[in-house]
C-alpha cells in the first residue's frame, strides 16, 4: 500500500469515527425517546394532564406537577431576569478590569459549577429558615434563580459585547450618558442573546430536582398551589415518585409524565433558537 | 482671525507612554471647513475627538494644556460632558446608523434630552433630513431600518442624527472615506452648504478633497502640527518642505 493511500484511508477513517461520535448522543436518546413513547404515549389524554394525584395509578394525573412547575418556572424568571441582567450589565459596561470586577468574575464562573444540590442547601438555610418563607414557591424560586443566575449573566455579558463600539460612540457623541446609551442603544440590541440565555437557563430550571427536595418540594400535593407562599411539587420529582413505585400502572404514568417534561423543554429550546435567528436576522451589523 | 470659536492651547494627548500630540496650539474659525491632514497615525484623528472629549473613553488616554470652545475649557471638572457634545456633533468614518427606524435615528438626540413633543420632533426630524439632503429618498419610509439604507445614505443619515440636535460645531473623521465616488460628491456638496450655519472640522485623507472643501488646513506629522493656515495658502505655497512633499504626494 502506498503511503498516499494510507493517508485518505485514515481520512475517511476519522470523517466515520466523527459521524460515529456525533450519533453516539443522539443514538441513546433517539432510543430512550422511544422507549418512553412506546411505554407511556396511550396513557396521554385530558384526564392525565386535570386529575391530581392518586393511590390508583390509572386516576393519577399531574395536575399538581405541571401548575407546581409553571409557578416555579414564571418565579424563578422574575427573580432571576432583573438580578442576572444587571449585574451583567454592570460587569461589562461598568466593572473595568480593576482587581474587584475579576474577583466578581471569577466567583460568578465558580458558581455556575457549583452541584444543584448545594443551592438546594443554601436555599434551605436562607429562604426557608432565615426568610421563614417555608417549604414555599416562593423559596424553591429563590433557590432555583441562584442556580441559573451565572447562566443567564454569562449570558448577558456575552450578547453585550456583540453589541459593536460605533454604536456606543454614536450614541455617546450626540450627547447621550452612559444609562441613556444602555438603555437605547445596547440593551435592545442584545435582547435576542439575553433571552435566548434566559430560556435556555430556565428550561434547565425545569427539569432540576435536587435543590427542589431539599427546600421541601413534597413528593405529594394534594391540590395545586394557589399561591406562592403555597407548598408545591414538580414535574422530576413527580416522576422521580412514580417511577419507585412497585405498581406497572405507575411506571407508565411516570413515562407519561417525561414526555410531558420533555416536549417542555424541547419547546423553551426551539423558542430560544427561533428567538436568537430572529434577533441575527434583523440586526445584521 | 478672530471669529474663532474653538481653541486649543499646549494640547499634549499621550497613550500611555506614546506621545500621540505634541503642544498643539490652534484655533477654528467659527462657520468655516478646517481640514485636518497628514499621514495615517499622525494624531489628527486624535486630535479631532479632542475637541468633544471622545478620547475619554480610552483608558489609556492622558491630556494636558486646554481646550477651549467660546473661551470655556472644556476639559474643566465642571463641564457636563453630555452637554459639550449637543453642541459638538461628530459623524465617523464609518457610517454607524443604529439599528433602528431612519426616523428614530435622527429623533434619538432628542429623545435623550427628555424632549417628548411629538410635533416638534417630526419637524426637526424633516429638517435635518432635508438639510442632509436625504429627505427627498427616505420621505415615504421613515420607519424602514436604518440598516436598509446604501452606505452613502447612512452617512447622509448620521449627518442629519447629528444635525438634529443644532450643534453649533460638527467634527467629521474621514466621512466619505468608506463611501463609492457619487456618495462621497454628495457628502462634500452638502458639506459646502452647511459651512453657513455650522463650524466644520474634518479629518481627510484625500487632498483634493481638503482643497475644495476647506476654508483652513492644519498638517499634522508625528504628533506635531507642522503647518496651519488659509486652505489657499496651504496648497500653493506651503512654508515647510515636508508640507509641500505630503500635498504632492511625494510621502504618505
Amino acid at each position: 500500500m502506498t503511503n498516499s493511500r494510507k493517508n485518505r484511508l485514515k481520512d475517511k477513517g476519522f470523517e466515520y469515527l466523527g459521524v460515529a461520535c456525533s450519533l453516539f448522543g443522539l443514538v441513546v436518546l433517539a432510543i430512550f425517546i422511544g422507549d418512553i413513547l412506546a411505554d407511556g404515549l396511550s396513557r396521554i389524554d385530558w384526564d392525565f394532564l386535570k386529575s391530581l394525584p392518586s393511590r390508583k395509578p390509572e386516576k393519577a394525573g399531574i395536575f399538581t406537577a405541571w401548575t407546581g412547575s409553571l409557578w416555579i418556572l414564571v418565579f424563578t424568571t422574575i427573580i432571576a431576569f432583573p438580578l442576572a441582567v444587571s449585574a451583567g450589565i454592570y460587569l461589562e459596561e461598568y466593572g473595568g478590569n480593576g482587581r474587584w470586577s475579576s474577583l466578581l468574575e471569577v466567583n460568578i464562573s465558580n458558581l455556575a459549577g457549583v452541584p444543584s444540590i448545594i443551592y438546594g442547601l443554601l436555599g434551605l438555610e436562607i429562604f426557608v429558615r432565615i426568610f421563614k418563607m417555608g417549604n414555599s414557591v416562593l423559596a424553591g424560586a429563590f433557590a432555583l434563580a441562584l442556580l441559573i443566575l451565572p447562566i443567564i449573566i454569562v449570558a448577558t455579558r456575552e450578547a453585550i459585547r456583540t453589541v459593536p463600539p460605533s454604536i456606543r460612540a454614536a450614541s455617546y457623541a450626540l450627547g447621550a450618558t452612559k444609562w441613556q446609551t444602555i438603555w437605547n442603544q445596547v440593551l435592545p440590541a442584545s435582547m435576542g442573546g439575553i433571552f435566548t440565555g434566559v430560556i435556555l437557563a430556565i428550561s434547565r430550571a425545569v427539569g432540576e430536582t435536587a435543590p427542589l427536595i431539599i427546600v421541601g418540594a413534597l413528593a405529594y400535593v394534594p391540590f395545586a398551589p394557589s399561591s406562592p407562599m403555597d407548598e408545591f411539587t414538580v414535574m422530576p420529582i413527580q416522576i422521580f415518585n412514580w417511577v419507585s413505585r412497585p405498581q406497572h400502572g405507575f411506571t407508565v404514568n411516570a413515562a407519561a409524565a417525561i414526555i410531558i417534561l420533555l416536549l417542555i423543554t424541547f419547546v423553551m429550546n426551539g423558542i430560544a433558537v427561533y428567538l436568537r435567528n430572529k434577533w441575527q436576522k434583523k440586526i445584521n451589523w | 482671525m478672530d471669529n474663532h470659536i474653538l481653541e486649543s492651547k499646549s494640547v499634549n494627548v499621550y497613550y500611555d507612554d506614546m506621545h500621540a500630540l505634541k503642544n498643539i496650539s490652534m484655533k477654528v474659525e467659527a462657520n468655516s471647513v478646517t481640514a485636518l491632514i497628514g499621514p495615517s497615525g499622525c494624531g489628527k484623528s486624535t486630535f479631532l475627538r479632542v475637541f468633544n472629549r471622545m478620547n475619554d473613553y480610552i483608558e489609556a488616554f492622558r491630556m494636558d494644556g486646554e481646550v477651549l470652545m467660546e473661551g470655556k475649557n472644556i476639559y474643566h471638572k465642571k463641564m457636563q460632558v453630555d452637554e459639550l457634545r449637543k453642541s459638538i456633533g461628530m459623524v465617523f468614518q464609518k457610517p454607524n446608523p443604529f439599528p433602528k427606524s431612519i426616523f428614530e435615528n435622527v429623533a434619538y438626540g432628542l429623545k435623550i434630552q427628555g424632549i417628548k413633543d411629538k410635533e416638534f420632533i417630526q419637524n426637526r426630524v424633516e429638517k435635518s433630513l432635508q438639510q442632509a439632503a436625504l429627505w427627498d429618498e427616505v420621505k415615504s419610509d421613515l420607519n424602514k431600518s436604518a440598516l436598509a439604507l446604501s452606505g452613502g445614505q447612512q452617512q447622509r443619515l448620521c449627518i442629519a442624527r447629528a444635525l438634529a440636535v443644532e450643534p453649533r460645531v460638527l467634527l467629521m473623521d474621514e466621512p466619505t472615506s468608506a463611501l463609492d465616488p457619487i456618495s462621497t460628491a454628495k457628502v462634500e456638496e452638502l458639506i459646502n452648504e452647511l459651512k453657513q450655519n455650522y463650524t466644520i472640522v474634518i479629518v481627510t485623507h484625500n487632498m483634493q478633497q481638503a482643497s475644495r472643501l476647506s476654508d483652513y488646513t492644519a498638517f499634522f506629522y508625528m504628533g506635531d502640527l507642522i503647518e496651519f493656515g488659509k486652505t489657499e495658502e496651504i496648497f500653493r505655497n506651503p512654508k515647510v518642505e515636508r508640507t509641500q512633499n505630503y500635498i504632492t504626494g511625494r510621502f504618505g
